[in-house]
C-alpha cells in the first residue's frame, strides 16, 4: 500500500501549481482552472486523510466541495462569457476600466 | 440517526429565509416587469419574518444536526444584525435600480440567498459547514457584483470578485483538509478535543489553520489579501457594495471568531502574532491609501479596509481568557457600529449617484451643505462616526475596543489604532469640509426608501452612542456562553 504522506506531498505539489497559475497566469480561464486544482489538491488530501483515518466525514465534504465547485464554474463561467462578448478577450491585465 | 423537532428548532431562521428564497425566485416569474416592487416586498417581508423568529429565540442554547450547527446568543446577535442588514440592502437598491434601469427580480432573491449563507456561517459548528455557508454568501454576491451587465465595469468588478474569492475558497478548503488530517474531524468542538491530545500533529494543525486565515482574511479584506476591494466597491452597483461591506464583513468575522476562539484556541500563541500584525497592516494601510482617493467609492473602499483592521483588533487578545470576552464583545458592538454607519454612507453616496458612474467624486460633494442640509448633516453624522468622533456609536465603538485591547496588554496596537483614526480624519473630514465650505450645484434625488435608509442610520448612530449599554450588553452577553 502507498503511504499516506505520498498523497500528502502530491496533493501539496498541486495546490502550490494552482497558487502559482493564480499569480502567473493572466487568462480568466487558466486562472479559473488553476482554482479547480486548488479544490482538487484538497479532495485528494481528504481523502487519503479520510482512508487511513478510516472515517467517512472526510468523503462526504469531498463531494460537498465537488458539488459547490460545479456551481462556482457556473456562476464564473456566466461571468466569462459576458466579459468575453464584451471585450473579446478575457485577459484580466485588460480588465483595468477600474482604477484609482 | 433521526433528526429530532430540537434540531430543525437551531436552524429554524435559515430553513425560512432559504424556503422563501426559493418560492420567491418561482413567485417573481408572475410578477410584470413593471411592478418588481411587489418582489422586493416580499423580499424584505421575509427578512423580516425570519427576523422576528431569530429574536424570539434570544436565551436558547442548543446544537443541532449531530453537532454540525449551533444556536446561542452569539448566533441570534450576529443574526438579527445580518437580518436588518438585509432589509436595508433591500431599502437602498429598491430605488438605486429603478433608477440605473437593472430591475430585476433576481436582485432580491439573489440578496435572500445571500443573507442565509451569512445565517448559517453564524450558526456552523463544522467545517464542512462553514465550507458551504462561505459559497452560499459569495456566489450570489458574484452573481450581485455583476449585476449591472453589460456595464463593464460592474461585469469586471464581479469577474474580479469571482476570481479572488474562488481563490479564497480554495485556502480555506486546502486549510480544511490539512486540519481534518491533523484532528479526524471537521467538527469545531472535536478538533479542540483532538489539539489537546499529544497525538496529534501540531504542525499540520498549524498550517492549515493558518490556510483558512488567508481565506477569511480575503473575505473580510485584511491586507494583505485586501487588492479585490477597491476595484469591486467601486465597480459593482452602489446598492450592492453597501449590502457586500456590511455583510459580508459581519459573516466573514463571525466564521473567523467561531473558528478560532473555539477551535483553534489552543494556537492562540502563535496567531495572537500573526493577528496583531495582520490588524496593525490593515489600519495602517487602509488609512494612509484612502486619503489619496478622489473617487466617493474607492474612498469608502479603503475605509472599509481600515475597519477590517479596527474589528481584526478585538481578535488579538483571544488566547487569553481574563479579557477574550469583553474585547470580543467590543468586536461585536463595532460590527453593529460599522454595520449602521456604512449603510448611512453609502445611502448618501446613492443620493448624489448619477447613471453612467457621474456624481461619485468627492468634489461633486461642494455646496451639498447649502442646498440639502438634512443630507449633508446625516454625512457628516456619517463621517464623524468612521473617524470615531462624538455624538456617532463609532466613537463608543472604538472606546469599547481599544480598551479591551489595551486590557489584554497589547497598548502598541491600540497606539496605531489611535494614530490611524488621526490619519483618517483627514479623508473623512475632506468631505464634510467640501459639502459646507465649498460652492457648488449638487444634484439629488428624493427616494423614499433611500431617504429611510439615511434617517435610520443617522438616528441608529447617534441615539445608540448615547445609550450604547444596551446594546453592548447585548453583545457581551453574546459571547458569554461561547467558549
Amino acid at each position: 500500500m502507498i503511504p499516506v504522506e505520498y498523497y500528502i506531498v502530491l496533493s501539496a505539489i498541486l495546490f502550490a501549481i494552482g497558487v502559482a497559475g493564480v499569480l502567473i497566469r493572466r487568462n480568466a480561464l487558466i486562472i479559473f482552472m488553476s482554482i479547480e486544482l486548488m479544490l482538487n489538491a484538497a479532495n485528494l488530501a481528504v481523502v487519503a486523510f479520510s482512508s487511513v483515518l478510516k472515517t467517512f466525514s472526510g468523503q462526504v465534504f469531498v463531494f460537498f466541495v465537488i458539488a459547490v465547485a460545479a456551481a462556482e464554474v457556473a456562476v464564473g463561467l456566466a461571468l466569462i462569457v459576458e466579459i468575453f462578448k464584451a471585450k473579446h478577450s478575457i485577459d484580466v491585465d485588460q480588465m483595468s476600466s477600474l482604477k484609482g | 440517526m433521526n433528526l429530532t423537532p430540537q434540531d430543525y428548532q437551531v436552524l429554524t431562521p435559515y430553513i425560512l429565509l432559504t424556503a422563501w428564497a426559493c418560492v420567491l425566485l418561482l413567485a417573481d416569474l408572475f410578477i410584470p416587469r413593471e411592478r418588481k416592487s411587489i418582489t422586493a416586498l416580499l423580499a424584505a417581508l421575509g427578512l423580516a419574518v425570519t427576523l422576528g423568529v431569530t429574536l424570539s429565540q434570544v436565551g436558547i442554547e442548543q446544537t443541532g444536526f449531530f453537532g454540525m450547527a449551533v444556536l446561542d446568543g452569539f448566533s441570534t446577535f450576529v443574526n438579527a444584525l445580518l437580518l436588518v442588514s438585509g432589509i436595508l440592502g433591500i431599502a437602498i437598491a429598491h430605488d438605486y435600480v429603478k433608477r440605473m434601469g437593472i430591475e430585476r427580480g433576481e436582485y432580491y432573491t439573489l440578496l435572500l440567498f445571500s443573507v442565509s449563507g451569512m445565517m448559517l456561517m453564524a450558526q456552523a459548528a463544522d467545517l464542512i459547514i462553514v465550507f458551504i455557508a462561505l459559497e452560499l454568501l459569495s456566489i450570489p454576491l458574484y452573481v450581485l457584483a455583476a449585476f449591472a451587465r453589460p456595464q463593464l465595469s460592474s461585469e469586471e468588478a464581479g469577474m474580479k470578485y469571482f476570481l479572488l474569492g474562488a481563490f479564497a475558497t480554495g485556502f480555506v478548503v486546502y486549510g480544511t483538509a490539512l486540519v481534518f488530517g491533523a484532528t479526524g474531524t471537521t467538527s469545531l468542538a472535536g478538533i479542540v478535543a483532538a489539539a489537546a491530545s499529544p497525538s496529534t500533529s501540531t504542525l499540520l494543525l498549524t498550517i492549515g489553520a493558518a490556510l483558512v486565515l488567508v481565506g477569511f482574511g480575503f473575505k473580510v479584506a485584511a491586507v494583505p489579501f485586501h487588492m479585490w476591494t477597491p476595484d469591486v466597491y467601486q465597480g459593482a452597483p452602489t446598492a450592492v457594495t453597501a449590502f457586500m461591506a456590511a455583510g459580508a464583513k459581519i459573516a466573514g468575522f463571525a466564521a473567523l471568531l467561531r473558528v478560532f476562539a473555539t477551535a483553534f484556541s489552543s494556537l492562540a500563541v502563535d496567531m495572537t502574532a500573526v493577528l496583531w500584525a495582520l490588524a496593525a497592516l490593515t489600519m495602517i494601510l487602509g488609512n494612509v491609501i484612502a486619503i489619496s482617493q478622489t473617487d466617493i467609492k474607492r474612498m469608502l473602499a479603503y475605509s472599509s479596509i481600515a475597519h477590517a483592521g479596527y474589528i481584526l483588533m478585538a481578535f488579538v487578545p483571544y488566547g487569553n481568557p481574563a479579557v477574550r470576552d469583553v474585547s470580543i464583545a467590543a468586536g461585536l458592538f463595532y460590527l453593529a457600529a460599522y454595520a449602521f454607519t456604512n449603510f448611512g454612507a453609502w445611502s448618501v453616496v446613492i443620493a448624489l449617484e448619477k447613471k453612467e458612474e457621474k456624481g461619485l467624486a468627492i468634489a461633486d460633494y461642494a455646496g451639498l451643505g447649502r442646498k440639502h442640509p438634512l443630507l449633508a448633516a446625516a454625512m457628516t453624522v456619517f463621517m464623524l462616526s468612521l473617524v470615531g468622533l462624538p455624538p456617532t456609536l463609532g466613537l463608543v465603538g472604538k472606546v469599547y475596543l481599544f480598551r479591551a485591547v489595551i486590557a489584554g496588554g497589547f497598548t502598541g496596537l491600540a497606539i496605531i489604532g489611535v494614530l490611524t483614526s488621526l490619519i483618517s480624519a483627514y479623508y473623512y473630514l475632506r468631505v464634510v469640509v467640501t459639502m459646507y465650505m465649498k460652492d457648488g450645484e449638487p444634484e439629488t434625488v428624493r427616494e423614499t426608501w433611500l431617504g429611510f435608509t439615511t434617517g435610520l442610520s443617522a438616528i441608529v448612530t447617534v441615539v445608540f452612542s448615547l445609550l450604547p449599554q444596551s446594546l453592548f450588553a447585548w453583545a457581551s452577553e453574546a459571547v458569554l456562553k461561547l467558549f
